[in-house]
């Protein structure tokens, strides 16, 4: 879905002149002698290319001999580009690009920042070249820009499409990892709650708990709230919320690890948690729920 | 439509077995509440492991029910709520409070016996 919209997003940036970047005749003369120029002059724009990137000290987290090479694969598929007129190639090449620098800690600023300096590199070679020749200059900027401006927004929109596939990646997998139901005994669940409690997180804690006890045939639950930094009128409401849902399927619930700073909250903003069975540690918890379930903890001896 | 109710030792066991109507539901009230002293018993299981819809009526009146049967003398348990039924209770507000409640069946009889039995000791 979000693939989709580099089409809109290049189209508001171009301007009207060139969708879908079709070339009538005089254009595509002008962007193969263009080309010809880019391919001439590879070595020297690259080099000036590299030298502003560590000018501008972007791409920092990267050495020298990673950033000329990189500077000359994005330099070819550029080219490419204006030859071609094609992006699925650049495309794929910025999203490859982008799965391996993201994890280096490459900011988005910096590879739009490199993309523009390509861009700007290039204009000064062309006003270079043409600055002669007015008219010729105008018709060939005319050629160059749009796609020029085209290649920055796909290498910019690949760059932020892939980041945000991380963060999603990253936030599924906390999700999944954050919630675990343990059955410490028979008939005795521990639900350790760590990090912030949204409505869906708090839906899924519930749903998750609730199948546990009907699996495990659980009587007892220990909800853990030790990791849980702040709780406001919100949050508490979901604790009761899935305490009551479990009582329906007849589990009572223990609620443990609550903080001073949270017990002072709680009472400051009026949340009665009077209906709750709160106990100090997760120790404790566990205690008292053996104590429901009938077990006796017996130290044989003592340890050494 | 009616809900059997059945006889089992001290006990009477209700099965809801789908959907009722809110006038089924108020005829199974009055049903189980004359039954309930009439069959002497000592405790009710109210079994509603079908149902995957419990609206603020049927739990007002399974409340009631339970509620009635104590003054009649007897205990209730509710069995067999199912998890996504007791999720969509509660963000209802519906938390039966006051009712005992059970997984199922088992549990259930368990749960009556064991207070039966703290009862007459």
């Amino acid at each position: 879905m979000l693939r989709k919209n580099d089409g809109a997003l290049g189209t508001t940036s171009q301007g009207p002149v060139v969708e879908p970047f079709t070339r009538s005749e005089p254009t595509s003369l002008l962007l193969r002698e263009l080309v010809g120029h880019l391919r001439q002059n590879r070595t020297q724009l690259r080099e000036d290319w590299v030298s502003r990137i560590t000018e501008a000290q972007l791409l920092t987290a990267m050495t020298k001999e990673e950033i000329f090479a990189e500077a000359t694969s994005v330099y070819d598929s550029y080219v490419e580009v204006l030859q071609t007129g094609t992006f699925e190639a650049l495309q794929t090449y910025a999203r490859n690009l982008s799965e391996r620098i993201i994890p280096r800690g490459v900011e988005t600023n910096e590879v739009v920042g490199i993309v523009l300096l390509l861009r700007d590199v290039l204009a000064r070679s062309l006003f270079a070249k043409y600055q002669a020749d007015f008219e010729k200059l105008d018709r060939i900027l005319d050629a160059y820009e749009p796609a020029a401006n085209r290649i920055a927004n796909t290498v910019a929109v690949g760059f932020v499409q892939e980041r945000e596939r991380v963060i999603r990646q990253q936030q599924e997998a906390i999700r999944e990892l954050s919630t675990p139901v343990l059955q410490v005994r028979e008939r005795l669940l521990i639900l350790p709650i760590i990090g912030v409690i949204d409505p869906q997180r708090a839906r899924q804690l519930t749903e998750q708990l609730l199948r546990g006890i009907r699996t495990n045939r659980a009587k007892v639950v220990v909800i853990d709230i030790t990791g849980v930094a702040a709780m406001d009128a919100t949050v508490a409401n979901h604790l009761v919320q899935t305490v009551e849902a479990s009582r329906l399927l007849g589990a009572s619930s223990i609620v443990t690890g609550l903080s001073p700073e949270i017990a002072q909250t709680l009472v400051n903003i009026g949340v009665d948690l009077g209906k709750m069975n709160t106990v100090g540690d997760l120790q404790g918890g566990i205690e008292q729920a053996e104590r429901l379930l009938g077990y006796k903890v017996v130290q044989l001896a003592e340890a050494n | 439509m009616e809900v059997p109710i059945l006889k089992q030792g001290s006990f009477l066991i209700a099965t809801v077995q789908a959907a009722l109507s809110d006038a089924d539901l108020l005829q199974f009230r009055s049903a189980l509440i004359q039954y309930v002293v009439r069959s002497r018993s000592q405790g009710v299981i109210l079994d509603v492991t079908d149902l995957d819809v419990l609206d603020s009526f049927a739990s007002r009146t399974i409340r009631e029910i339970s509620l009635m049967i104590r003054l009649r003398g007897a205990e209730t348990v509710i069995v067999g709520i199912q998890p996504e039924v007791a999720f969509a209770m509660v963000q209802l507000g519906l938390t039966m409070e006051g009712v005992a409640t059970a997984l199922d069946l088992d549990e259930g009889l368990q749960y009556l016996n064991h207070r039966s039995k703290t009862a007459t000791s």
